[in-house]
């Protein structure tokens, strides 16, 4: 070790961050501050950000302990369209359990599960326009699932298929649904926060009254993408609601590793001057009241706005991650903001809107509903039975129209199929 | 292959005028802006100031900023955005202003742009062209000469276009703008005023005397992926892009070698007819370009030539670069491959 040139002064000392909880230990978050449900205010959608920064640093809550939706944000939203919300929160969850389990059962390579992150996606889709843009991460499932896209579309795109619309040239759960409003998810990190920012911008320069919406996880905040985004989202006043799903785990990187020691993430946008809100991300009122209001905003050409949903991921990253190896098992139960689905049930039944029967009947129908999907699916074929796709497509959609040297690479591809004895599938002439 | 719904090409031979490459490369964007209003331009400096080149000049006035405006100072959102605005369905023109800067965007153009139409079985796609000046000679030192091309056509996906003259920097700037894929349209700066031979010592001419200055004011398009011989000889083919062509030219006259010389212009997808036809005939074939040697474009070509034409050949294939430094600035005469280096190389080839 070199010695300190200056024996006068202090040494440094590097800060790496640490969680608090490691495998093995108990969890406890009575550190985390967790405000009233109702508190905090509801500024008129078109104010200027300067005026309401601690909405970055508070938490918007509308549903209580008790269940009972309280406060300036509560959205007051029909039991008829607070059941639809459940519904499809119960939806993704069952979908979600039952596509792990087909990984695990060697139907498909790959899955993710939002687990606990249901209502980021759910009910922020339903405070959305149907036609307005979507630019997600790989863990919003739920806003196809909101706009009721088929299932059985989803699950042929997880097994690769036949059927599937992509044609088995992107990993599983990277879907793509223009007409359904959601934009083909990278697998690169926060690459969609500048293109959705680019959508919003060309929509508001064209006239058109469509905006866009983004997602990505908090660890992905540490991106350029994300901070590019930022500025132009500013500068141009891009009518774009930006979610951070702050799910406190980037695989196995705590929310320390984006910076969730110094600030919060919503803090980000008060250095930008956009609107920033820090909102329950479990309260499916909270996130669907705060989406609602930024919409309005971006509607009104008064700007962006960036909304960190508070939340904690309650399943590994994906079906390669072992989460026991790097985070307390207790942390999931501990979460002091609870279930989203468990919560926005018993503001339901609190309204004596739901009963605990209707729900397990609607969780056993749902569970059936995703089976006879998934049978559906599975006779188009699944990952692990090979060779679905046509082995002539391989080269298709790199260009428009195909140049030369992809024709004599794919010439090539065909000879091997012949040199090997075990003819491909074709294309239909 | 044209994904605009824009109207006929109205250019005649009575419309032509006098045009440097600035000149020609604006009216490109321009003539594209007058016929398909989703085509917008964007970059830093771009809009009001129209360029530090000046290739915008004008557009922001004539168009309205909301479709010619100055960007932040970040080229990963400048790609990004431009990206989000093709998936609206627009046709953005983004401007890097020295392909130098380009590499904080290598993200959006590798993994987004190139990608886009492949991973979403052509439910989206990202057809935007962009712009951005490269190469050196102009003492612009390491962060305002660099040739990245290789990167660029090294990527499936993405379509990579170099003019060498004003004539075809306007038709292929309409046709890159034109086509529904990503294309990286690299501009020469050394001779966006005028040809440029090599010989930095001399005093630099204008395009005013050159026939390729000649440009038509109205629509018309130099199709990607077609090479084109600017001189054509016997003796040996050489092949180059850019600024290149004109030293190359002035070369093979001080060498008295009767060169088949031929301009890419389109570096993916490449002229492969051109090329074999003319090294089968000549038996050799020498690669130039400015760029950095080691994995640059030359070895490509080098490559592609001695798989389809290695029983045609009569010595092996020459390949004359950039040195793989980084671009000096003090040094840039000894660092560029100018009259000497091909003169030897030349000698060299013809020698067997």
């Amino acid at each position: 070790m070199p010695q300190p040139v200056r024996a006068n002064l202090p040494p440094l000392a590097l800060h790496v961050p640490e969680p608090r909880f490691r495998p093995g230990d108990a969890a406890d978050f009575t550190e985390v501050t967790v405000p009233p449900a109702g508190s905090g205010r509801r500024p008129d959608p078109v104010e200027a950000a300067a005026g309401f920064p601690e909405l970055a640093y508070g938490l918007v809550r509308v549903l209580d302990e008790n269940g009972r939706a309280v406060g300036p944000w509560d959205p007051r939203l029909s039991p008829d369209t607070l059941r639809r919300i459940l519904r499809a929160m119960a939806l993704t969850r069952a979908f979600d359990e039952r596509m792990f389990r087909a990984q695990r059962q060697g139907k498909t390579s790959f899955y993710m599960k939002s687990t606990g992150e249901e209502a980021v996606a759910v009910a922020a889709t339903f405070a959305l326009d149907r036609d307005d843009m979507c630019f997600p991460s790989y863990r919003q499932q739920g806003i196809l699932i909101a706009r009721d896209y088929p299932l059985v579309d989803m699950m042929n795109q997880i097994y690769s298929n036949t059927a599937d619309k992509l044609g088995g040239k992107q990993l599983p759960i990277m879907y793509s649904a223009k007409d359904y409003g959601f934009f083909s998810i990278s697998g690169n990190l926060a690459t969609q926060y500048p293109q959705a920012v680019g959508w919003a911008m060309a929509s508001a320069a064209r006239g058109d009254t469509r905006i866009s919406a983004v997602w990505c996880g908090e660890g992905s905040t540490a991106e350029g993408d994300f901070h590019s985004a930022c500025t132009f989202a500013s500068v141009y006043r891009a009518p774009v609601v930006m979610n951070v799903v702050n799910n406190q785990w980037a695989i196995s990187s705590f929310s320390g590793f984006a910076g969730a020691e110094a600030t919060t993430f919503a803090a980000r946008g008060v250095g930008y001057g956009i609107a920033s809100l820090r909102v329950d991300g479990n309260d499916a009122l909270a996130v669907y009241a705060a989406t609602a209001w930024a919409a309005e905003r971006a509607r009104l050409n008064a700007g962006p706005t960036l909304i960190e949903h508070f939340t904690y991921r309650a399943e590994g990253h994906s079906t390669s991650d072992d989460p026991s190896q790097y985070r307390s098992a207790d942390e999931a139960t501990a979460w002091p903001l609870g279930d989203p689905v468990r919560r926005l049930k018993d503001h339901l039944i609190a309204l004596g809107e739901w009963d605990e029967e209707r729900h397990a009947a609607q969780d056993k129908e749902l569970a059936e509903f995703v089976r006879a999907q998934q049978k559906a699916a599975e006779a188009n074929g699944i990952l692990g039975h090979g060779l679905h796709q046509p082995l002539d497509s391989l080269f298709d959609g790199v260009f428009e129209d195909m140049p030369w040297h992809l024709k004599e690479q794919r010439q090539q591809m065909l000879d091997e199929e012949a040199a090997s004895g075990r003819p491909w599938a074709r294309k239909p002439a | 292959m044209t994904g605009t719904d824009a109207q006929p090409s109205v250019a005649g031979e009575d419309d032509r005028s006098r045009m440097n490459m600035i000149q020609a490369i604006n009216s490109a964007m321009d003539v594209t802006m007058g016929r398909d209003p989703a085509v917008m331009v964007m970059g830093e400096d771009v809009g009001y100031f129209g360029g530090v080149f000046r290739a915008t000049a004008g557009l922001q006035k004539k168009y309205g900023a909301a479709r010619a405006f100055d960007t932040p100072i970040t080229e990963i959102g400048i790609i990004g955005v431009a990206i989000g605005m093709a998936a609206y369905g627009l046709r953005p023109v983004p401007e890097i202003q020295f392909a130098d800067y380009i590499y904080p965007a290598l993200d959006q153009l590798v993994s987004e742009a190139a990608r886009l139409r492949y991973r979403s079985a052509g439910e989206f796609t990202a057809p935007i062209t962009v712009r951005s000046p490269y190469g050196g000679g102009i003492f612009g030192g390491q962060t305002h000469s660099q040739s990245p091309e290789g990167i660029f056509t090294h990527v499936s996906g993405i379509k990579t276009v170099i003019p060498s003259n004003p004539y075809d920097a306007k038709g292929l700037l309409i046709a890159a703008i034109e086509d529904n894929d990503p294309v990286l349209f690299l501009e020469p700066k050394r001779i966006y005023n005028g040809p440029f031979d090599g010989h930095w010592d001399r005093p630099a001419r204008n395009w005013s005397q050159h026939p390729d200055a000649l440009v038509p004011e109205g629509h018309y398009r130099v199709e990607l992926g077609q090479a084109r011989t600017v001189r054509a000889g016997e003796a040996v083919t050489v092949l180059c892009y850019g600024t290149m062509v004109h030293v190359v030219l002035a070369a093979v006259a001080e060498a008295g070698v009767d060169a088949d010389v031929i301009d890419l212009r389109t570096l993916v997808p490449l002229d492969i007819e051109a090329i074999e036809a003319s090294v089968r005939r000549t038996g050799r074939c020498m690669v130039v370009h400015e760029a950095t040697r080691t994995g640059g474009f030359g070895a490509e070509l080098a490559a592609l030539v001695q798989e389809r034409c290695f029983y045609h050949l009569e010595a092996p294939v020459e390949r004359v670069t950039g040195f793989d430094t980084p671009y000096p600035h003090s040094l840039e005469w000894a660092y560029f491959p100018g009259p000497v280096r091909l003169a030897q190389a030349l000698k060299k080839i013809m020698k067997d």
